[in-house]
C-alpha cells in the first residue's frame, strides 16, 4: 500500500493504492484514481519551461509538453529545449518541438509574443 | 478632465476578470489602467501548470490562463491603458496617472475596482540577521528573471519560507542546473499547497525542514555574495534553539515568506484598511468602506488560487453594474466576526438589506492545519449553518455560502472551526 498526495488538482487528496491490486481509496474524484494508478506504475509529469524567442518583448517564451512525460526523461526534455530559439511572433500552442525522445510529446508554446 | 463610468486600477486575473464580470452585466463605459507594457500581470512569469482547473476544467500555466481572459476582454469595449502608473487616487473618485505616451491625466470616475494585486514580504520585513550582501532575492523576483528575461539567479540555493512561489521556484532553479539545499521553514507544516510540496520539493529530493528558520547569513569576503546561511530549529513560541544552529553553504537565499496586498492607493482615497487581511474592509458585495470604490483578488486577500481571484473579481464586477444603476444600499449591518481557529473574514461586514446575491459569500483563512472539522456559522449562540470539512489548512483558503433568509434577525455573526458532531 502506497500513500500519495494526488498532484491533480490544489485540492491535495491523501490516496491509498494498493500496488497489487491497483485500487485507489480516499480521491474525490475520477482524476485522483487516474493519479494514484500512474504514479506506482508509470509517473509521469508535466513540464514547463522558457526557450529563447527573438524579436519578442522579452528574451524568453514559456514553453510546456502538450502531455505529461515519464519522470525519468524530465532531464532530457530539458536538455533539448537549450538549443531551441524562435522568432516573434508566436502564438499558444504553436509546436517548438515535435515528438521529443520519441514519446508521442510535443513541446508548445504556452504564451503569445 | 476624463471621465469613465467604471476604472479598474491593475490588468492582471483580477482587473480583467472584474472587466469581465461588469461588461458581461451590462457596463459599457470601462477603462482598465495597467502599470506593465502587458496584461495578465503575475501570470506572465508564472510558467508553470495548474492554473484554470476550477474555471476552465483543464489544466493551464499561467501565461495561457491569463490569454483566456485577455481573449474575452478583447472581444469587449473595455478599453486599456497599458504602461500607466496611477499615482494617486482620492476618495472622490479621481485618478492622476502618468505615463510616456500620455503625460500626467487624471480621470473622474463613477466606479472604481481596486485590482492592484500583492507584493512579497522581503528580507526587511521578516529581520533576518547577519550580513547585507549579493544573492538574496524574494523567489517571485528569482522567478522574473529566469522566466521572463533568462537570467539564472543562483547555482546553490537555499529557501526561506515553504510560500507556493518557493516550491515552484525550487523546482524551476533545479530544472535550471541549480542545486537546491534545503528548503526552511518556521512553522510546523508547509505554507504552501500539499501537492506543491509533493511535485517541487519531494520529485527532486529536496529536503523541507520544517520548524526551523534562517538564523545567520555569512557573505563571501572576496565577492560580497552569500557564502553560507546558519539554519536553526526554532520552538514551540517560533524562537531559534541554541545548540541546534547547522551551516548550510549556499550562494543564493531566496525568500518565499508571504505576501502583502498593496494598499498604498487605498490609504490615500481613505478606504479603511482591515489590519487582519491588509486589504480593505469590505461589505457582501465587496465595496469598500469608501462609496463607489470596490476590490476584488489578491488586493482584498491574498488567494491561493487564482480561479478563485477570478470568480471574486467576476462578482466585483456584477456588483459595480448593480451600483450604477440603482446606487449605494442603505442597509443596517451584519458584523461578520471570525472566533476560534479562524484568521479573518471577506467580507467584514453584511449589508442586511442589500439584494444584489441570494447567498452572502464568506472567505477565511483558518490559523492551523486541521482534519475532520465543521466551519459553523453561529449568532446570538445558535447555529445560523455549518460545513463539515476533512482537511483544512492555513495555506487553504475557505469559502462558505450563507442564505440571506437565515440572515434575517441577526446583527453579529461568529465563524468558527468546531468538532464533528457526534
Amino acid at each position: 500500500m502506497r500513500e500519495l498526495i494526488c498532484i491533480s488538482c490544489p485540492r491535495g487528496c491523501h490516496l491509498k493504492v494498493d500496488e497489487k491490486t491497483l485500487e485507489v481509496t480516499g480521491n474525490s474524484c475520477p482524476r485522483g484514481k487516474i493519479y494514484g494508478i500512474s504514479e506506482v506504475t508509470n509517473p509521469v509529469r508535466v513540464v514547463t519551461s522558457t526557450v529563447k524567442i527573438i524579436g519578442g518583448e522579452s528574451p524568453r517564451v514559456s514553453v510546456k509538453t502538450d502531455k505529461p512525460i515519464a519522470k525519468g526523461k524530465i532531464f532530457d526534455a530539458m536538455k533539448l529545449l537549450n538549443d531551441v530559439e524562435l522568432k516573434s511572433p508566436v502564438n499558444i500552442g504553436d509546436v517548438v518541438l515535435a515528438n521529443i525522445l520519441d514519446t508521442d510529446v510535443n513541446i508548445v508554446v504556452t504564451k503569445k509574443m | 478632465m476624463i471621465e469613465h463610468e467604471l476604472v479598474i486600477i491593475g490588468g492582471g486575473p483580477a482587473g480583467l476578470s472584474a472587466a469581465y464580470g461588469a461588461y458581461e452585466n451590462g457596463v459599457r463605459d470601462i477603462l482598465i489602467i495597467e502599470r506593465d507594457a502587458r496584461l495578465g500581470g503575475i501570470l506572465n512569469q508564472c510558467i508553470h501548470n495548474g492554473f484554470g482547473l476550477h474555471k476552465f476544467k483543464e489544466e493551464l500555466t499561467g501565461p495561457e490562463y491569463a490569454q483566456r481572459y485577455i481573449d474575452l476582454v478583447n472581444q469587449t469595449n473595455v478599453k486599456i491603458k497599458s504602461d500607466t502608473m496611477v499615482l494617486d487616487l482620492s476618495k472622490d473618485k479621481v485618478l492622476h496617472c502618468i505615463s510616456a505616451k500620455d503625460g500626467y491625466e487624471t480621470i473622474k470616475a463613477k466606479a472604481i475596482i481596486l485590482a492592484m494585486g500583492c507584493r512579497e514580504r522581503t528580507r526587511g520585513a521578516i529581520t533576518i540577521p547577519g550580513d547585507r550582501c549579493a544573492g538574496i532575492f524574494t523567489a517571485g523576483a528569482a522567478q522574473k528573471y529566469c522566466n521572463i528575461d533568462g537570467y539564472l539567479v543562483g547555482k546553490k540555493v537555499v529557501i526561506l519560507g515553504s510560500g507556493d512561489i518557493g516550491l515552484i521556484m525550487a523546482r524551476r532553479m533545479v530544472l535550471e542546473g541549480a542545486t537546491v539545499a534545503a528548503d526552511v521553514e518556521l512553522c510546523p507544516y508547509s505554507n504552501g499547497l500539499n501537492r506543491n510540496v509533493v511535485q517541487c520539493l519531494n520529485d527532486f529530493d529536496i529536503p523541507l525542514y520544517l520548524s526551523h528558520t534562517v538564523t545567520d547569513i555569512v557573505a563571501d569576503e572576496n565577492d560580497g555574495r552569500v557564502q553560507k546561511v546558519i539554519i536553526s530549529e526554532v520552538d514551540e513560541n517560533k524562537k531559534p534553539i541554541p545548540g541546534t544552529e547547522r551551516e548550510i553553504e549556499c550562494d543564493t537565499l531566496l525568500l518565499s515568506v508571504g505576501l502583502i496586498p498593496e494598499n498604498e492607493l487605498s490609504q490615500n482615497a481613505e478606504i479603511e484598511i482591515d489590519p487582519r487581511t491588509k486589504g480593505p474592509i469590505v461589505y457582501d458585495n465587496l465595496e469598500t468602506s469608501v462609496e463607489g470604490i470596490f476590490a476584488c483578488g489578491n488586493v482584498l486577500q491574498v488567494h491561493d488560487l487564482v480561479d478563485f481571484v477570478s470568480m471574486e473579481a467576476e462578482r466585483a464586477g456584477k456588483n459595480v453594474s448593480e451600483y450604477l444603476k440603482n446606487g449605494e444600499v442603505n442597509s443596517t449591518l451584519i458584523k461578520v466576526e471570525n472566533k476560534e481557529q479562524v484568521g479573518y473574514t471577506v467580507p467584514q461586514y453584511i449589508r442586511k438589506d442589500s439584494t444584489d446575491e441570494d447567498a452572502v459569500q464568506i472567505s477565511f483563512r483558518v490559523r492551523s492545519p486541521m482534519k475532520n472539522k465543521r466551519i459553523v456559522v453561529e449568532a446570538n449562540g445558535s447555529e445560523l449553518a455549518s460545513f463539515p470539512r476533512l482537511n483544512l489548512a492555513p495555506a487553504e483558503m475557505e469559502n462558505i455560502k450563507i442564505s440571506r433568509d437565515k440572515l434575517k434577525d441577526v446583527d453579529v455573526i461568529d465563524i468558527s472551526i468546531k468538532e464533528m458532531q457526534k
